[in-house]
Order: C-alpha cells, then sequence, then structure tokens
C-alpha cells in the first residue's frame, strides 16, 4: 500500500513537472507587448528601450537558461511581479490577499454539495421511479447539460431580487456569501447525485441485496448497512473531480459576484494580459487539480481494500 | 416459444399443400442442392441498427427532440438562403433618424428577435451563432473520434503499448481540462481553429481511453480468438471485428460530447477569451445579452441565445442517453 502512495505521488509530480514546463514554455510564445506596463506604453518606447526592458527582465536569455531561472525562483516561492494588473507588486503578495476569499467560497460549496448531494442520490434511488425521483432527475439532466454560466447568470438575476440579497459580493455584508456558495455548490448536488443514485440502483440488484432480504432483514437495514456503504465508496472517487468543477465554476462565480478572490482575478488579467499573473495563477490551479486527484486516488486506496495495488497501471 | 412454434406450424403446412401437386414421380426424385433454401429455417429478422432504432422511437421525449435537432440543423443551414433575411454583422441605420436602430424590441421594424445595442438583427445572428457553434461541436466531435479510435484500439488491442499508453495517460488525465482550455485559448490568437484545437487537446485522451476499455472487454472473445488463430492482421480485426461492435457506443459518446463543446464555449467566451465579436457564436450573444442584463426592457437579448443553448444542450444530452440505452442489445424485444 505504501508503495502504490510513493508510487502515485511521484506521478502526480511528474506531471506537474510537465503542466509547468509545458505553461513556461506556452507563455513564452505570447506577444511580447505583455512585459510592458501599460502607463509606460508601448508605442512611446523606442525598439532599443524595449530590448533592454526585456533583456532587464531576462527575457532575451536562451530558453533554457530562463526554464532553470524560471525554477530556481518557483522553489524559492518566488512567481515573479506583476506587470500591468497591479506594477512592481510581488504575485505572492496579490494571491494571497485572495486566497481566503476563494478557500471559503470552495470549501463551503464542497461541503454542502457532500452534504445535500450524497442524501438526494440516495432518496432517488429509495424511492426509484417515485416523484422525488423524477423531480432529481430532471434536475440532474439540466444541471449537468447547461451550461454553467446560464444557471449562474439566472440564480444572480432572479434570486437576488426574490430574496432581496445583494447583487454584488461585499465584505462587510456576510448575506451576500449566500447567493456564491449556493451558486457554486448547485452543480455538485447535482453530480454527486447522480452518481450516488447511479451505483445504490446497481448494488440493489446485487446477490447479496437479495439474500439479506431473503433472510428477512427490514428493508431500511438492507439499505443503511449494505447497499449505501458499498455504493459510497465508488463516490469517494469522484470528489477530486468534484474539486476540478468547483475550480471551474469558482472562475465563474467569483467574477460573476466580484468576490476578491482568484478566479475573479484570473479572469481580470486575461482580458489585460498580464502574462506573469496568468502564468502563476494557472500553476496554482494545476497544482490544485493535480493535488486534488492525488487525495482522491488515496482516499479510494483506503475506503476500498480491495483495491489491487500491484496491478493498477495495467489492470485499469 | 408459442411464436416459433406457429411459425413452425406454418412451414410444415406449407410443405404438405406443395407437395400435394406432385406426382409419385416427380416427389421421389433427389432435390438439387439450393443455398437460399439452405438457409431459410436458420434466418432470423433481428437486426440491430432496426432495433435499436425501434427502441429510441419508443422514448417519445427523445424522438421529438431529435425530430427538433433535425430541423434546427437544417434551418440554421438554410437560413441565409430565405427571402428577407439580414446579415448577421451588418448594422442597420434608421432610415428616418440616420441612427442605428438600438435595442429594438422583438417583432418592431422587422427586427423578429429585436436587435442589439449596435443594430444588428439579433435573428440572423442566433442562427449564425448556432451554425458557428454547432460547426465547432461537431469538428471537435470529429477529432476526438478520429484520433479517439486510432490510438484507443491500439491501446487496448496491441499489448505492448498498453503499458505505455496507460502510463502517458495517468500523467495528462490529472492536469485539469479548464486551465488547458484557458492555457491555449490565451496563447493562441482567437478564432473557431484555435477554438477547436484547445478542446481537442485534451479531448482525444478521454476518447481513447473510452474506445480502450471497451475494447478490452471485447478482445478476447471467442471469435476474436478464432480470427487471430487463423492469421488475421491486427488491423484487420481492429476494422472488422472490433469497430463494428463499439459504433453505437462511439456515436453516443459523441452526441453527449455536443453539450459540453458548447458549455466550453461558452465558458471561455464568458472569461474574455473567446471568438473574436465579429464571429456571432452563441457564447457570443450570451456574453452580449448578459452585458445588457440589468435593463428589464432590454433582457430579451438574453433570454433568445439562453434559450437556444439550454435547448441545443439539452437535447443532445437527453438524445444521448437514449441512444444508449437503444443501443445495448439487452433493452432490444
Amino acid at each position: 500500500m505504501l508503495g502504490y502512495f510513493v508510487k502515485r505521488t511521484l506521478q502526480s509530480l511528474l506531471t506537474l513537472f510537465i503542466v509547468v514546463t509545458a505553461v513556461f514554455l506556452m507563455l513564452r510564445l505570447m506577444p511580447e507587448e505583455g512585459y510592458f506596463e501599460a502607463t509606460a506604453g508601448v508605442d512611446r518606447l523606442t525598439i532599443e528601450q524595449q530590448e533592454a526592458i526585456l533583456r532587464a527582465m531576462g527575457l532575451r536569455d536562451p530558453i533554457h537558461v530562463q526554464l532553470g531561472n524560471f525554477y530556481r525562483n518557483l522553489f524559492r516561492g518566488d512567481l515573479g511581479t506583476s506587470i500591468i494588473f497591479r506594477p512592481h507588486v510581488p504575485i505572492t503578495e496579490i494571491i494571497a490577499e485572495r486566497i481566503p476569499f476563494s478557500a471559503t467560497l470552495g470549501l463551503a460549496a464542497i461541503s454542502i454539495s457532500l452534504t445535500v448531494g450524497i442524501p438526494l442520490g440516495a432518496g432517488m434511488a429509495l424511492y426509484k421511479g417515485k416523484m422525488l425521483d423524477r423531480i432529481g432527475t430532471f434536475f440532474i439532466v439540466i444541471m449537468i447539460a447547461v451550461p454553467a454560466v446560464i444557471y449562474h447568470l439566472l440564480i444572480q438575476l432572479y434570486v437576488t431580487d426574490w430574496l432581496s440579497l445583494p447583487m454584488l459580493f461585499n465584505e462587510r455584508r456576510p448575506e451576500s456569501w449566500i447567493l456564491p456558495i449556493l451558486s457554486l455548490s448547485i452543480a455538485g448536488i447535482a453530480s454527486y447525485a447522480m452518481w450516488m443514485r447511479r451505483f445504490m440502483v446497481d448494488e440493489l440488484n446485487k446477490d447479496y441485496v437479495k439474500l439479506a432480504r431473503a433472510k428477512g432483514q427490514k428493508s431500511q437495514k438492507i439499505m443503511m448497512f449494505h447497499v449505501f456503504r458499498n455504493s459510497f465508496v465508488p463516490v469517494v472517487q469522484f470528489i477530486p473531480a468534484s474539486i476540478l468543477f468547483t475550480i471551474a465554476g469558482s472562475i465563474f462565480v467569483e467574477s460573476l459576484y466580484s468576490i476578491p478572490g482568484m478566479g475573479g482575478l484570473l479572469v481580470q488579467v486575461i482580458q489585460r494580459q498580464d502574462n506573469p499573473l496568468v502564468q502563476a495563477l494557472v500553476l496554482i490551479y494545476t497544482c490544485l487539480g493535480v493535488f486534488g486527484m492525488l487525495l482522491g486516488d488515496i482516499a479510494m486506496a483506503i475506503v476500498d481494500p480491495r483495491i489491487k495495488f500491484a496491478k493498477k497501471g495495467g489492470a485499469r | 416459444m408459442f411464436f416459433f412454434k406457429k411459425k413452425f406450424e406454418d412451414l410444415t403446412e406449407n410443405i404438405l399443400e406443395k407437395t400435394e401437386d406432385l406426382s409419385d414421380k416427380e416427389l421421389f426424385e433427389l432435390a438439387s442442392y439450393d443455398p437460399d433454401s439452405a438457409e431459410r429455417v436458420a434466418y432470423s429478422d433481428y437486426s440491430y441498427w432496426r432495433s435499436t432504432f425501434r427502441v429510441f422511437l419508443k422514448s417519445r421525449v427523445a424522438f421529438g427532440l431529435l425530430c427538433l435537432m433535425v430541423f434546427v440543423i437544417i434551418f440554421a443551414l438554410i437560413q441565409p438562403y430565405l427571402p428577407n433575411q439580414r446579415d448577421p454583422i451588418e448594422i442597420f441605420i434608421n432610415p428616418e433618424t440616420g441612427r442605428q436602430f438600438r435595442n429594438v424590441p422583438p417583432g418592431e421594424e422587422g427586427f423578429f428577435f429585436g436587435s442589439n445595442n449596435i443594430g444588428q438583427d439579433l435573428w440572423a445572428r442566433i442562427w449564425s451563432a448556432t451554425r458557428t457553434s454547432l460547426f465547432i461541436a461537431f469538428a471537435v466531435a470529429s477529432v476526438d473520434v478520429t484520433f479517439g479510435i486510432l490510438i484507443g484500439a491500439l491501446w487496448g488491442y496491441v499489448r505492448a503499448l498498453d503499458r505505455i499508453i496507460t502510463e502517458i495517460y495517468n500523467v495528462f488525465n490529472n492536469v485539469p481540462n479548464t486551465i488547458v482550455l484557458v492555457l491555449f485559448t490565451y496563447v493562441m490568437s482567437p478564432g473557431i481553429r484555435t477554438m477547436i484545437i484547445a478542446m481537442c487537446v485534451i479531448g482525444w485522451i478521454h476518447m481513447a481511453r473510452f474506445i480502450r476499455n471497451q475494447i478490452v472487454i471485447i478482445r478476447d472473445r471467442e471469435y476474436n480468438l478464432a480470427s487471430r488463430c487463423l492469421g488475421t492482421g491486427t488491423f484487420r480485426i481492429i476494422i472488422k471485428n472490433l469497430l463494428p461492435y463499439l459504433v453505437s457506443v462511439i456515436m453516443m459518446r459523441m452526441a453527449l460530447s455536443i453539450p459540453g463543446t458548447i458549455s466550453s464555449e461558452v465558458f471561455l467566451t464568458y472569461i474574455g477569451l473567446g471568438l473574436p465579436i465579429d464571429t456571432p457564436s452563441l457564447g457570443n450573444l450570451l456574453n452580449e445579452g448578459r452585458l445588457r442584463m440589468m435593463s428589464p426592457t432590454q433582457r430579451y437579448q438574453l433570454w433568445f441565445p439562453l434559450a437556444v443553448i439550454s435547448m441545443i444542450t439539452i437535447s443532445f444530452y437527453v438524445m444521448g442517453n437514449a441512444f444508449a440505452d437503444a443501443a445495448d442489445p439487452k433493452n432490444h424485444v
């Protein structure tokens, strides 16, 4: 088991290395205007001045030297400085201010989607074909098929009116957290409910459930002790995927409600083409994703003792 | 069982009727070999595709949505050639005032769906956008399927490649999809081609894995074993024995990938990495509508694209799932 953890962690590190290098190299292909401050203005500088600035930033070095410098700085925790968004401010500082907002939003959304989605899915499987199941299926189809932007927009447009909540996020008004968290958790609720229902329905048709019924056990007891526990195991696998969903969702929701978090920042700096900041945010989101997948696989291995560690790579 | 019994009785009756007309001599002549009549008893009129289609038609919702989508696609294609259609990117100017037709409500001044805030015709824009977005969706689905089948078939069938490709897959599977999309569209210049490339970069690998898993399930069935023993080459086995079996699941995956592609397009447009403004796409229209949504009289600019996007994505999702059920031989009667 330990061997599996080590192997899986190494795999994640390899992924990170490849992605970080790829991100760095790809952003070097960008037009170089992204490296000049807006206040200085590219057009007002002569070619020589532009070259001098680029050389001072190390952008005229050979690419492997640049890559080496980049990694050296990365290990020291230095992500460079912002150029356009807030000139000369270290990126770590900009991002550190924003992490609490993103973390609160993401964690609250994930915990709500777990606590609502899993019971909803279980309930749908229990009353399969009944009213709850139909309404739930309808909800899931809409949530999964329709682009997230659409229902986030509708929630912002109509629910704010209806509950007279503030339309934009305001740090001093705690009730303005409600709608962003609700919007962000709603997709998670749908996906957890879908998987939970599917696995429970699969599990209900298995022989051991029939045996338990034949022995005369009560239906609820079978559900609680056998079916729910066994179908919860594969759902664990989807927790990291939902972390990735939450990442994508938080980019929308944060910029929609102008929450000063990382997702909103990403949208702003993409529109203003602040290369170093885009690079830093993409790296952070990649790390989050890779780390989430790693945690999911490890959690899966702990919860489900039947996983064969030796053959994991080939046998899947 | 009853059905078969009845068929058998019919058959014997038929034979008896025929023999009655024959004389004794003709009855005892040797019959000539006729391959058709030899096959006749073994013949069953089960056809996979016909049964699939029949089961699919049983789900009325899915069938209705299929008709709707066929209509939408055909109409989107012929719409520019119909009479009285306006150009989707032309800005219309009111001849009386000399100003643009800004935010004309639906139905007035010949704007069937109204006009947007610079005086373009929303009706024409929506159909043009539907064409663009569906083109992107189908292009991405076809590229994914082509590469997915190519790599997935080799991955599943050739054992020597299995380990290598699985390791590569494990590395790439960890990267968040959204980030790849954002990165590619950010680095390349905006356009339909960029959008398609960015979505295919990560899409094909999931398709390949899906096809690989399907092939692993069927590759060691007896008929494949027999083929291999008879000396059939790898490519022939893949093309003749394995892929026909997978056509239905591949079609299902294609149908289900279309809502995903449209969602990604809307997402990328929202964060400012979408198509250029002069190319109407569903994401662009939604974004334009979003900027107008605060004034209730102009909210139609949000509602029309929103309704079209929801209709298309939900239809393809429901159709894909209904098709998945219909393609499963267990559900055939």
